[in-house]
């Protein structure tokens, strides 16, 4: 005797959360009975012996699932499970599906990092899959939701989170990732290589929140397209107006001065520090100058690592003393007299100093 | 020109894609009532149309608005090539034309389609204007009001049960008329979509017609059913039971028109009559011998063939029931005689109800039931209906002549179905044969003196267990003891009836669900042979099912069944026998004894160590079963039991007419006797199999309870959260050489491991109960067997003492009904219309409260479903808030922070889809119903010819199921309502052809829309109301997002 059809339909939709992740997670349905049943989930009632190893647990599974497939369709415009009629579901345990539909694994956003969202690079998934342990179904999930936001919010006006929560619904702290993840996307910066290995998608992300708080045209005016996704170019190009600050070999000096005398006897590694001085500033700036080539901008976090991260690890910098240093750094800057750019020195300055904390870490 | 239907189209959202071309759509919509069609102006390139159309208006007589459903029909323009439907939406305007009911009916619709499902939502405005009607001879029935539920609802009080009402309509099936070989199956499930819905309007005002007839105002216990009898056409038919209903609130105080918030109510005069029963009979005293032209009932004969029995049974009865009192002797008599004679009147004494009033039920008799084998043959004349109504009229009177024999003079708890299979037709009835107070069976003339009388005449509790028909003169053998409560009266051994349980019963433990099931092999034969195969094989399994029924009954250690509920079906090559009932154990009763086990070939040692082995099983599980089910009725010491209280049976003898002298003593020690002899006889390997089957049932698991009546008899302390659900399994039975056994073990544990699936997947409910759980069983095709169970889950609060009495709880009810009535007349969604003008806030104010929420217990999680709630919550929100701040310290600007969060306060008010619970109870636990809305009747078709893309048929059935449930909510929704109760899926008929990838389904559903408030947030309602009141109530108000 073989069941044809077995349903179970209730007027609120239950969905098992474990059952849910499974799917989220891309086993197929023998593989999550299988799953459940190691989780012992055969202890609990009515899924006693009798039924044959597992029936209730398959039939219970393959039940989870259809309705899953019937609400993938809703998830992927999320203000719509509010206002459909088909699936009773209480508003908190849609924000709930929302929100874990719409999670990702960060192994796997960090492989994607900066990668155009393109139909090449949803074909190279099996390679990320085989790299992270996400089955393929949930690499493509996830990667289908990366686009599907990125598309959304692209051409829309107003705060990138703002928008992403508007259409997606998502938790606040969700949609700064997704916000980091379409800047990434659309500014194609270089993450993969070799020296970038040891960041994580936490890292980049807070990068990222720096950069569209302070380097996107938002930051000055809120009504503009793409304000939150594309870097104010205006600002790029005044950028190269820092060169001053090492081109100037008087002001590099005095500036060297200036930290010198602040820092003196308060870090740990003032004479790496003296020495170095030039190499480490000629390198911040030069990054700053280089910014309005969009090749050099793409690797701005990889500049960043060789030209100030590595030298300070050679050297063995405690993370405060180069929280110290890049604090008086900047500040020394407003005493030069020469040097008249200082909001876009603080500009620039304020978000380098923030990344830098945060990539500075083994 | 009695009246005027509005219809306006707002909008529509979430439309399909109907030009490829573009991604988008250019719709318009139909709107047809009759023969008369409107049409708005097409929307061109939205998936969102805005259309906010004029009124049409629709000028019609009520018979038409009573008969015709409203048609709306969204299309796709095409300039090109032909219009392509996207869908339609039909609706019932029946609600609109009673008072008290709904008087506006607005909201989203799903549009459906019978091939592609839900294809997004329509707003749509509909109002009647009714006219008074003066002409005497008018065919409607206009302002009777119609309740599935089963028992008297529950702002109402019963001014008079009426009694039976019935009437059928036939109709060829569109189905299998010629045309349907040139038309689409689209055409063609909308020509039966939209036949059957006209057929059970007209059904619905013939009822009416009667009712107003016997000067009633309303049927409860309305079951409507359909047959699909094929070829020879479609039956639609409905039993009901007519009452006099008197709103609760409105004996207190007449609340003037005003009071509604809605200004519709003006325009219909019906609603300023606070007595509907004025107007409804005014008119159609005239009435008599006129309408309805072929049913049998209609001439209120009266029964001379069987008044000699009756005249026979009254002594007799009198003095099995009330004789013992000392003076309710000539009292009882008194009583007996008139409703005797009220119920005389009637040809048929049935009542569709399954629980009553206090005080009506005075004696239960036992299950009566009756079935008979047709041939179907074609319906020469759909207006002649003749030979359905002769079957059922046959059935009726089989079944009015069982409950003489058991001296009762009426049938509760009646129902009847049918099962088909080609040409055979079983019909079926069955109820609980009764003795009733006649208190509520004519104009409430002598109340006054009954009230307290009525009390002493039958004991509490235990006065419906003792015996209606006499002793001496049983219509079937039964070990009669006295009554174990009152010790004046003899009550049987055992109980079954169809009803509720009484409220007034006293019951030991908790109930459980039994079954008895069972597959009984069957000859392929044509037309007569078949039937006459069919009709020996019935006494068979009718005896079989009994015997199944009366073990698992004493397994469980208990000894009455309530909501009996016996479905046999008819398939190609075998009949299927299901009972389910609800076992209790009656204090009333005597406790029953073991079930012993004799085997019939002795002086066989292993044998005889196999049975003793099989003994102590049986005694064991019976021991465990009375621990599970708390079954600890205290110990009596024999000689009480045993023998009789000698005084009493003095008396009795006494009054006993002459004719029975015979020796009642040693019936009595009979009886006793076999107290303990229960005995099953193991002559052959089928017993054997019986005996393995009884011990395969397994209980349900810990902190589970199940039962098939509305409430579990030891549970009083329900909590809100309630769970409705339908499963459905079709199972193949692969062996083609069958034999009974096999197929008896195959459905055994299809039920079995169907109930274990349901408590596996209801486990976070625990500790719960499922109630009203409705199997219903079909033969859809040769080796398929389909199982369909609806039921809803209702948790209950394990900790609160078991046994708080109901009272006090119901009189608050009351008290709180007749304060708040008035206030709660309108259409909640109202509450939330001005915060909808935010097009993208809900969703994130929803997240907002979400994430908020955390800390809120999940009972008040789970109960958003009306805007007190919803207030409730934004309050919690706005509180919540500080909380809020310090959990989300990565926010990176307060400007942002500040923002989300003001956007959250008005968020959780602004749920647009009103949750709708739907239960088949009549009521909901913890809650008050403040209105009745009017009945939800809905009939659909779904029809797939991509199966396999669709998920094969779990996939495609999953789906119907969910839209039809939608279906059902949405328009509760749009009636005002918040609830469905009596919910039933009277029918679920599937069929598959997985070589052509094509299924078809067919569901019947229906309910009664209801308003309902939560006890808890009673007294905040005053507050409330006032705020929405000052809100404009413009119908159209939420639509316009």
């Amino acid at each position: 005797m073989t069941n044809d059809l077995d349903i179970f339909v209730g007027n609120t939709t239950l969905i098992d959360e474990e059952v849910y992740q499974l799917w989220l997670d891309g086993y197929s349905v023998s593989e999550a009975v299988s799953q459940r049943l190691r989780a012992g989930a055969l202890e609990q009632p009515g899924a006693g012996p009798g039924a044959g190893p597992g029936a209730v647990l398959h039939s219970d599974t393959l039940d989870h699932y259809r309705t899953c497939h019937m609400l993938e369709r809703l998830l992927h415009a999320p203000p719509k499970l509010a206002h459909q009629l088909l699936f009773q579901i209480p508003p908190e345990r849609q924000a709930g599906l929302i929100q874990r539909y719409y999670a990702f694994d960060e192994p796997f956003v960090r492989e994607l990092l900066g990668k155009k969202l393109s139909k090449g690079t949803k074909k190279d998934l099996d390679d990320v899959s085989a790299k992270t342990g996400i089955t393929l179904k949930s690499c493509r999930r996830q990667f289908d939701n990366f686009k599907r936001v990125f598309k959304a919010v692209e051409e829309l006006r107003g705060p990138l989170v703002d928008n992403i929560q508007q259409h997606f619904l998502l938790p606040d702290r969700l949609a700064r990732d997704y916000a980091a993840i379409v800047f990434f996307a659309n500014s194609r910066f270089e993450t993969g290589k070799k020296k970038l290995q040891y960041l994580s998608f936490r890292d980049f992300a807070a990068c990222a929140q720096h950069l569209i708080q302070h380097w996107t045209l938002g930051a000055v005016d809120s009504h503009v397209d793409d304000m939150d996704v594309d870097l104010d170019k205006e600002f790029l190009q005044e950028l190269k107006e820092l060169k001053v600050l090492v081109a100037d070999k008087d002001l590099l000096d005095q500036h060297k001065s200036l930290v010198c005398t602040a820092l003196r006897g308060k870090i740990s590694v003032y004479n790496e520090m003296e020495t170095n001085f030039k190499n480490l500033s000629r390198g911040l700036v030069n990054i700053a100058c280089k910014l309005t080539h969009a090749k050099d901008l793409r690797d701005f976090f990889v500049d960043l690592v060789e030209k100030f991260i590595e030298p300070c690890k050679a050297d063995r910098w405690p993370p405060s003393d180069m929280r110290l240093f890049l604090t008086q750094y900047t500040g020394s800057a407003h005493a030069l007299d020469a040097f008249r750019h200082q909001a876009l020195w603080d500009r620039y300055m304020n978000t380098v100093t923030a990344c830098l904390l945060q990539m500075y870490h083994d | 020109m009695p009246g005027k239907l509005k219809v306006k189209i707002v909008a529509g959202r979430h439309l399909p894609v109907m030009d490829r071309a573009s991604d988008l759509t250019d719709a318009f919509v139909e709107v047809k009532f009759g023969n008369t069609t409107f049409k708005t102006d097409v929307y061109p390139k939205s998936l969102n149309p805005q259309w906010n159309s004029e009124w049409f208006k629709f000028e019609v007589d009520d018979e038409e608005l009573q008969d015709e459903p409203l048609q709306i029909t969204v299309l796709d323009h095409d300039t090109y090539s032909a219009n392509d439907a996207i869908g339609k939406v039909y609706i019932d305007i029946d609600p609109l034309l009673y008072s008290e009911a709904a008087t506006v009916i607005s909201g989203w619709f799903p549009i459906y389609d019978t091939i592609h499902g839900i294809r997004g939502e329509i707003n749509v405005v509909v109002k009647v204007d009714l006219f008074n009607d003066l002409n005497r001879f008018r065919q409607s029935s206009c302002g009777v009001k119609f309740f599935c539920t089963t028992s008297i609802p529950k702002c109402y009080r019963a001014v008079v049960i009426h009694g039976f009402v019935e009437e059928l309509v036939v109709n060829e099936d569109p189905e299998y008329q010629w045309i349907d070989r040139i038309r689409t199956p689209r055409a063609s499930n909308e020509a039966r979509q939209r036949l059957i819905s006209l057929m059970s309007g007209e059904l619905q005002r013939k009822i009416g017609l009667k009712v107003l007839e016997m000067r009633g105002n309303a049927v409860v216990g309305y079951l409507q059913c359909f047959d699909l009898e094929g070829e020879s056409g479609l039956v639609v038919r409905a039993i009901g039971t007519a009452c006099t209903l008197d709103k609760l609130s409105s004996t207190s105080a007449f609340l003037p028109a005003c009071n509604s918030p809605s200004k519709e109510m003006k325009e219909i005069p019906f609603n300023e009559d606070p007595n509907p029963n004025t107007h409804s009979s005014g008119p159609s005293t005239p009435l008599k011998n006129q309408t309805y032209s072929f049913s049998p009932s209609k001439s209120y004969s009266r029964q001379s063939s069987s008044s000699d029995t009756d005249l026979s049974l009254t002594p007799k009865t009198g003095m099995g029931s009330g004789s013992a009192g000392k003076e309710g002797g000539p009292f009882k008599a008194l009583l007996r005689q008139q409703t005797q004679s009220a119920l005389e009147q009637r040809e048929f004494p049935f009542f569709t109800l399954t629980s009553f009033p206090p005080g009506f039920l005075v004696h239960v008799g036992g299950v009566v039931s009756a079935r008979s084998v047709k041939l179907l043959d074609r319906i020469h004349n759909p207006d002649e209906p003749e030979t359905r109504d002769a079957w059922w009229a046959e059935i009726r009177q089989e079944i009015k002549s069982h409950a003489k024999a058991l001296g009762c003079h009426a049938v509760v708890g009646y129902s009847e179905s049918t099962s088909i299979c080609e040409e055979v037709c079983i019909l079926s009835a069955s109820g609980t044969a009764a003795v009733l107070n006649p208190r509520f069976l004519q104009d409430g003339t002598m109340e006054g003196c009954l009230d307290q009388r009525i009390e002493e005449t039958s004991p509490a509790g235990c006065g419906f267990c003792h015996i209606p028909y006499d002793e001496l003169n049983m219509p079937f053998p039964a070990h009669l003891t006295y009554c174990y409560n009152c010790r004046k009266q003899k009550v049987p051994d055992v109980l079954f009836t169809t009803i509720d349980l009484p409220v007034e019963a006293m019951v030991i433990g908790k109930g459980c669900l039994i079954q008895a099931r069972l597959c009984r092999l069957k000859k392929k034969a044509q037309a007569e042979a078949n039937a006459t195969v069919i009709s020996n094989l019935l006494p068979f399994m009718e005896y079989e099912v009994h015997t199944q029924l009366m073990n698992k009954l004493k397994l469980r250690g208990m000894n009455a069944l309530f909501g009996l509920r016996i479905q046999i079906s008819v398939g190609e090559n075998m009949l299927v026998g299901l009972a389910s009932a609800t076992g209790v154990y009656l204090t009333a009763l005597p406790t029953p004894g073991g079930i012993q086990i004799a085997g019939k070939t002795p002086n066989d040692g292993t044998y005889e160590q196999h049975i003793s082995h099989m003994q102590k099983k049986i005694n064991d599980t019976i021991a465990k079963n009375k621990e599970i089910y708390e079954i600890n009725p205290p110990e009596i010491p024999e000689e009480i039991i045993g023998s009789p209280i000698p005084e009493p049976r003095q008396r009795s003898k006494l009054l006993r007419s002459q004719s029975e002298s015979s020796d009642e003593v040693t019936e009595l020690d009979l009886s006793h006797g076999k107290k303990d002899a229960f005995v099953l006889e193991i002559d052959d390997t089928d017993a054997m199999e019986d005996v393995h089957s009884l011990l395969t049932d397994a209980p349900p698991p810990p902190g589970f309870y199940s039962c098939n009546t509305e409430i579990m008899p030891g549970i009083n302390n329900w909590t809100p959260e309630i769970q409705m659900f339908t499963s459905v399994r079709v199972s193949r039975l692969s062996n083609i050489t069958l034999t009974n056994q096999m197929l008896n073990k195959n459905f055994n544990d299809l039920c079995e491991n169907l109930l274990k699936s349901l408590y596996f997947k209801l486990r976070s409910m625990i500790p719960c109960c499922l109630c009203h759980v409705n199997f219903t069983v079909a033969l859809p095709e040769d080796e398929l067997i389909q199982v369909a169970v609806t039921a809803v889950a209702i948790t209950f609060d394990k900790n609160q003492a078991l046994q708080t009495s109901k009272v006090p709880a119901e009189k608050s009810l009351q008290r709180a009904s007749t304060d708040n009535e008035e206030q709660l007349q309108f259409p909640l969604e109202l509450c939330s219309d001005p915060l909808a003008s935010q097009p993208f806030s809900p969703a994130k104010e929803v997240l907002e409260s979400a994430s908020s929420h955390t800390g809120i217990p999940a009972a008040q999680r789970d109960r958003c479903n009306s805007w007190i709630e919803l207030i409730k919550l934004k309050a919690q929100t706005i509180r919540r808030g500080s909380i809020k701040t310090i959990a989300s310290l990565d926010k990176a600007s307060p400007l942002a922070e500040g923002h989300a969060r003001h956007r959250s306060v008005p968020c959780s008010t602004n749920s647009t889809v009103t949750v709708v619970k739907m239960t088949p109870l009549s009521f909901i636990p913890g809650a008050k119903i403040t209105k009745y809305l009017g009945i939800i009747n809905m009939f659909f078709i779904r029809e797939t010819t991509s199966l396999r893309e669709e998920g094969g048929v779990s996939g495609f059935l999953h789906a119907f199921i969910a839209e039809v449930f939608a279906m059902v909510r949405a328009h509760v929704a749009a009636l005002g309502g918040n609830a469905v109760v009596s919910y039933i899926m009277k029918q679920c008929v599937f069929m598959e052809n997985p070589n052509k990838n094509q299924a078809q389904c067919l569901v019947n559903v229906s309910g009664d829309a209801v308003i309902f408030v939560r006890e808890s947030e009673l007294e905040m309602v005053p507050v409330q109301s006032s705020t929405v009141i000052s809100q404009p109530t413009s119908a159209g108000g939420d639509v316009t997002t």
